[in-house]
């Protein structure tokens, strides 16, 4: 009787995840005359699920090389130097631009890659990539600000309060995603190349910035899960890390109203990868709505994929959460960042350096 | 006889050979591209390109000076502290009649590095956090009411940088005590010199050289110290090494992380410039 009652108990528990089960999806298949060759990839660290490479090596019968970094500068410098033999690289949007603009990237081709088919169309086709010649969207994302509930019991829905908050703040070290939120406040284009505009938007957060006790390279939400600040701007992805990690409702995460940064992580080739035809497979691959649902259900990130999200795949968890999924009416208040040229990155780089300077005294 | 000087003298050259080669491939070399890079403009994904500009040094000596000066001075009081500190611990180790305990005691000094440098200034973010190790003794003595800002702030860098370079000022100074005779002093008492002027007048002198050489260490490092102060600083404890380091990134800017890195030099040449004049000065008196 009471093995009965753990069976049931068993069967109840695997139901909802049988019934999410579209009967109707078939597993994604590979192309054939893959079998005994190699994939490398480059992929940001802990950006990927558990089974997608073991899947991927048992449904094509390859062996993948896996390898990560820890900033689109860092992988941008070794490709420039030379190829050293990666097939798949994932860089964010503007890095997408300046690697084509280098003759860094293989044209993709869209015909080995059916599954495009399942991206949200307003994913596809960014400014930084019009006719998706070189890249893919792998995830996508937001940068707002993580806070501390106890000390905002009300939420944050302005940057003024964060410029307001009379404790200590953490800023974001991406020069021109700070920047482009000041544009935005100051009603100018967030990509802008004016140097009267850019020399405003520096000014600006200097003078909003007397709370900020540091700029963080990528660590906000570590800051602010020690007490060390009460508000971390901060990728939406690392605040639900920490909420996550302490099962707690200490901390929560928004975008202001004003608007703020969208990124897109894409999947590329690079130039020279040994094995580009198997790379397309693999992106086709991503691009599948099981294999992308799992990955999202694993690391928490937006999925680009539209199947994915309506076939039921993606926990309920993760979809309804407006930091993850935002609304419709945030979504668009959001800017991409796109590479500004040559002349406008020295200017950024000046107004940054002047930033940080200033901040402190 | 002058014929075998002067062979000895040409093995003696050759001898250097790899010494000499190494030191122009890995050390002029570079310096001079440093030297050149920093006189370039900056292109894009911040590479050095032609024209020949002098900007990046007016940048330096302009919004970047007050970043310099700090640097300075931070360099400087950390210098001071750990000489008041370092001194009379160097002074204790070394005078210690038991061997055994001026071997632990030396030990003890030197047991930090067994850690890693990045770790042990990481554990200073835990003690000194708001919500961190000292604060939380405060408040549960009730020595205080609200938590002390003490991280990301300059004191944070100054203890961390005092912490860090402390054994290598006491080191040098332990060396010099030991090889002190204290006959001297005797000497110097029974012409009729009190404690103090004993101290000022004899032993201080005697280990000048120590005291130089652990300034110099302490000095150098500390003014383009990255580490400490991007953990322990915050903004408002920003110094030129940090400054510096973010000019390499692929967003930078060469030319100017190559100028600023050759004013800090500049600083390093001329307290160790400094330092040889006085070590002379001393050899001399």
């Amino acid at each position: 009787m009471k093995q009965l009652g753990l069976l049931l108990f068993i069967l109840l528990l695997l139901a909802p995840g049988a019934l999410a089960q579209d009967m109707e999806h078939e597993p994604w298949t590979c192309p054939e005359d893959y079998d005994g060759q190699t994939l490398s990839i480059f992929n940001w660290s802990t950006y990927i699920a558990e089974d997608t490479v073991p899947n991927f090596e048992e449904a094509c019968g390859v062996t993948v090389n896996y390898d990560i970094y820890e900033s689109n500068e860092a992988m941008l410098a070794r490709i420039r130097q030379g190829n050293p033999g990666y097939d798949i690289i994932v860089p964010s949007g503007g890095t997408v631009q300046r690697m084509a603009e280098e003759m860094l990237l293989i044209p993709l081709d869209l015909d080995m890659i059916p599954n495009v088919a399942n991206v949200i169309p307003d994913l596809l086709g960014a400014a930084y990539d019009p006719e998706n010649e070189y890249s893919l969207p792998y995830q996508w994302g937001t940068v707002g600000v993580g806070y501390r509930t106890e000390v905002f019991p009300d939420g944050i829905n302005s940057w003024d309060q964060v410029w307001d908050h009379d404790g200590p703040v953490a800023w974001l070290e991406d020069r021109q995603t700070m920047l482009g939120i000041a544009h935005l406040i100051l009603n100018n284009d967030p990509n802008s190349t004016d140097p009267d505009e850019i020399n405003a938007a520096r000014d600006y957060l200097i003078e909003n910035g007397g709370n900020v006790v540091t700029v963080a390279a990528d660590d906000g939400q570590v800051l602010l899960e020690r007490g060390d600040v009460d508000i971390a701007v901060e990728y939406n992805g690392d605040i639900l890390q920490i909420s996550w990690d302490c099962e707690c409702d200490d901390y929560a995460y928004a975008i202001p109203d004003e608007g703020s940064n969208v990124w897109i992580d894409n999947l590329s080739i690079p130039v020279d990868a040994p094995n580009p035809e198997l790379a397309m497979v693999f992106i086709d691959y991503i691009l599948d709505a099981k294999v992308g649902a799992d990955l999202t259900n694993y690391i928490w990130y937006a999925s680009p994929n539209q199947a994915s999200i309506e076939s039921g795949f993606i926990d309920e968890e993760i979809l309804s959460d407006p930091a993850i999924f935002p609304p419709a009416e945030q979504v668009a208040k959001l800017f991409a960042i796109i590479d500004v040229g040559a002349e406008a990155e020295e200017l950024i780089n000046n107004a940054w350096d002047e930033l940080l300077i200033f901040l402190g005294q | 006889m002058t014929r075998r000087i002067r062979r000895l003298q040409q093995n003696g050259f050759f001898l250097a050979m790899p010494t000499i080669a190494w030191l122009f491939i890995f050390f002029v070399l570079p310096l001079l591209i440093v030297l050149v890079v920093s006189f370039m403009s900056r292109g894009r994904g911040g590479v050095a390109i032609m024209p020949l500009t002098l900007q990046h040094y007016e940048r330096t000596f302009g919004v970047f000076f007050i970043i310099l000066r700090r640097s300075i001075g931070l360099a400087g009081l950390t210098t001071i502290i750990c000489l008041l500190v370092g001194y009379p611990l160097a002074f204790f180790i070394s005078t210690r009649r038991r061997r055994l305990v001026q071997q632990i005691t030396l030990f003890l000094v030197i047991l930090p590095f067994w850690t890693n440098f990045l770790i042990r200034t990481y554990a200073w973010r835990i003690l000194l956090g708001e919500q961190g190790t000292i604060n939380g003794l405060l408040l549960s003595l009730g020595m205080i009411n609200e938590p002390l800002s003490m991280l990301n702030t300059q004191f944070a860098v100054l203890v961390g940088l005092v912490y860090g370079f402390l054994p290598f000022l006491v080191l040098p100074i332990f060396a010099s005590v030991e090889r002190f005779n204290f006959r001297y002093v005797d000497a110097a008492q029974d012409l009729g010199a009190n404690d103090a002027r004993a101290f000022l007048r004899v032993v201080l002198p005697l280990t000048m050289p120590g005291v130089l050489a652990g300034c110099a260490l302490v000095f150098i490092p500390s003014v383009g110290a990255f580490v400490t102060p991007d953990l322990l600083g915050g903004t408002k404890g920003l110094m030129i090494g940090n400054l510096i380091n973010k000019q390499f990134g692929g967003s930078g800017n060469m030319p100017l992380g190559s100028a600023l890195s050759i004013v800090m030099m500049a600083v390093v040449m001329l307290s160790l410039l400094i330092y040889v004049m006085a070590h002379r000065r001393e050899r001399g008196a």
